[in-house]
């Protein structure tokens, strides 16, 4: 090992040398990455391009499976239980998610704040939540829910009163959005949070000393710092909303009769291929979910990112 | 590490608790308690209103969990004869555990088996995968390195059920399903863990130090294993957690994927306690239900607080970039 000759003697010339090098590069760079990128084609886009392929195709009673064009797409556009379904996650979407955020936000200012009596217990136990899957969130806020040994039946006897039934038709989508909540605010936090630690703080002194109030700092220094995270936090929770499915899911077996099995455009996308066998429509109802998706998420993104 | 000017200030004007001793604890007037340190802009004074008013959010988040400990102790008489928020007249935890851990021949015990193995196997392989992958992303230059990154953040748009059916039926074809590979390979994968991964190891690795390695002779994978990994340890940590939190919490992908009951995971296991309750004639087990829910928690919430300096470092450092 210490018999190597000194580069200058050993190397090949300087264009050659930087050519192999890149070459090298390349081998190796795609030696690491490679592992990720076989198993993300073979459980992300081989997927996709099967969807794609199953929505050209119809099962029919009659001639077997058949290729038929666009037709999938146009009895997807015009089925109303896709359509409601679509409509609630937009409901959903529009009251809970600014809901959460807000709530995370306003956490996390507060812990960054410095103001705080026991800020790091206020950090992890916020964010415990996250740590507990949907399945027991769901069964332990469905029991809490219920009137018969829940909370709410609890509530009623204590004080005689008769509180709405949380999981009737007409409430059980606030009563999901709760679970929801609960579930992200911490982990929506956290995201917040990690981003205002690493705003200079050297920053602030200069807004305090040029006479800047809090509310002024916030505003003026802290928000435009922690755009990034506020504009990813949105992107994943309309991602989250749109795929909606856990909660209600456990919540059915719950509240039969509130949450039908298309209540998301995800359950119902379940229940037409594992429930009625249409593979076909599903992936068809799957892919325009997911384009919608992806068109809200990045236009999401276009308007969070212009001012930057 | 952040020390700043007026924090470095604000030790110094602290005469350190040396002379006249004039603590007022126990005194029962701490408002006479001198002041330790000038409150700055950067250094506040904690504000009890605001601690109150952000306790609301901590009850919030809190009081489930209070309710799901109490309710745990509870037989299933004491579930429906006793309020909620508090004990019932017997103390059943001990007993209800060793009845969940031994209800259905110990299905449960199985259920959490096969958990260990979907995250070990998971979101292990997830985190090595989203290392080497983030690593090669930051420090390599090679063909495909952009589209690579931007079909992987593409690809966190598309809806995880929006893959499901076609991915169900794929490995349908292929004869995985129902065995532990359907639940094991696309767990896989994480878009957020080379995400950040590779934020991270553009900050934490010098290109000068992997030069220097090379100058040294050392080959490609020693450099890696010796001089990145160590440093890439934070983000590492914090990868690994958050991919076994998607592993452990799970539902949707076996639901699909597993029909057996004997290759259940805790989630769907629990799930299908709840829908046997639900059924007529089924047997109601909410006391184990809940019982289950608690033990199911309780092993990543241990963790999480146990390791919440690396993961926390780990975020806070992906957050560097956007």
């Amino acid at each position: 090992m210490t018999l190597l000759p000194t580069p200058a003697q050993a190397l090949p010339p300087p264009r050659v040398r930087a050519r192999f090098r890149l070459r090298r590069q390349a081998l190796v760079g795609w030696g690491f990455a490679g592992p990720f990128v076989a198993v993300f084609g073979l459980v992300f886009l081989a997927p996709i391009g099967y969807a794609l392929y199953l929505s050209l195709f119809r099962d029919r009673l009659i001639g077997g499976n058949s290729f038929v064009g666009t037709d999938n797409y146009e009895q997807a556009l015009t089925d109303p239980q896709f359509w409601e379904g679509l409509a609630r996650v937009g409901l959903f979407l529009a009251v809970q998610v600014p809901i959460m955020l807000g709530i995370a936000l306003l956490v996390a200012l507060a812990i960054d704040s410095g103001r705080l009596y026991g800020k790091a217990f206020f950090r992890i136990s916020i964010f415990l939540p996250y740590a507990v899957p949907a399945v027991v969130a769901s069964l332990m806020w469905g029991f809490i829910y219920g009137t018969r040994f829940g909370l709410v039946g609890n509530i009623n006897d204590a004080f005689g009163v008769a509180l709405p039934d949380p999981l009737s038709p007409a409430l059980v989508l606030a009563s999901i959005g709760n679970i929801v909540t609960w579930e992200f605010v911490g982990y929506n936090m956290l995201i917040f949070y990690s981003a205002l630690k690493v705003v200079p703080r050297s920053l602030y002194e200069a807004a305090a000393i040029d006479g800047a109030g809090e509310w002024r700092v916030i505003t003026a220094v802290k928000l435009p710092a922690i755009r990034g995270a506020l504009v990813i936090a949105t992107i994943f929770s309309v991602i989250g909303s749109f795929q909606l499915f856990n909660e209600p899911s456990i919540l059915q077996k719950l509240a039969p009769n509130a949450i039908t099995s298309d209540f998301t455009p995800n359950l119902y996308t379940y229940s037409l291929s594992f429930s009625g066998q249409q593979h076909n429509y599903a992936a068809t109802v799957a892919i325009v979910m997911g384009v919608i998706t992806a068109i809200i998420a990045y236009s999401v993104q276009l308007r969070g990112m212009r001012k930057g | 590490m952040t020390t700043n000017l007026a924090g470095v200030d604000a030790n110094a004007a602290d005469p350190a608790p040396a002379g006249p001793t004039r603590t007022s604890r126990g005194s029962g007037r701490p408002a006479l308690r001198p002041r330790r340190r000038p409150h700055t802009p950067l250094n506040p004074r904690p504000s009890i209103p605001l601690t109150l008013v952000t306790g609301l959010v901590l009850l919030y988040t809190l009081l489930p969990l209070a309710w799901l400990v109490i309710n745990s102790t509870k037989d299933q008489k004491g579930l429906l004869g006793s309020s909620g928020l508090w004990f019932g007249e017997d103390f059943n935890l001990w007993d209800n555990i060793s009845r969940t851990l031994a209800y259905d021949d110990g299905v449960f015990v199985r259920w959490l088996l096969n958990t260990l193995m979907y995250v070990a196997a998971g979101a292990g392989g997830a985190t090595i995968l989203a290392v080497l992958g983030g690593y090669a992303l930051a420090k390599y230059q090679f063909p495909g390195r952009r589209a690579v990154f931007a079909v992987v953040i593409g690809a966190v748009a598309v809806p995880g059920t929006a893959l499901a059916v076609p991915t169900f039926l794929m490995f349908s074809s292929m004869g995985l399903t129902n065995t532990p590979w359907a639940v094991i390979i696309p767990s896989l994968i994480s878009p957020f863990g080379l995400y950040l991964m590779w934020v991270f190891a553009a900050e934490a690795v010098p290109a000068e130090l992997l030069e220097a390695a090379r100058v040294d002779g050392s080959g490609e994978l020693r450099t890696f294993f010796r001089i990145a990994l160590p440093l890439l340890m934070p983000g590492t940590v914090t990868v690994l957690l958050f991919s076994m939190v998607a592993t452990w919490n799970n539902y949707f992908l076996p639901l699909i994927m597993i029909k057996d009951p004997d290759w259940y995971p805790l989630t769907l296991g629990l799930s299908a306690w709840n829908a046997q309750a639900q059924t007529a004639g089924g047997e109601a087990v909410f006391d184990l239900i809940i019982t289950g829910s608690l033990l199911t928690i309780v092993p990543i919430v241990v963790i999480f607080l146990l390791l919440q300096r690396y993961w926390q470092s780990g975020l806070a450092a992906g957050s560097v970039k956007e």
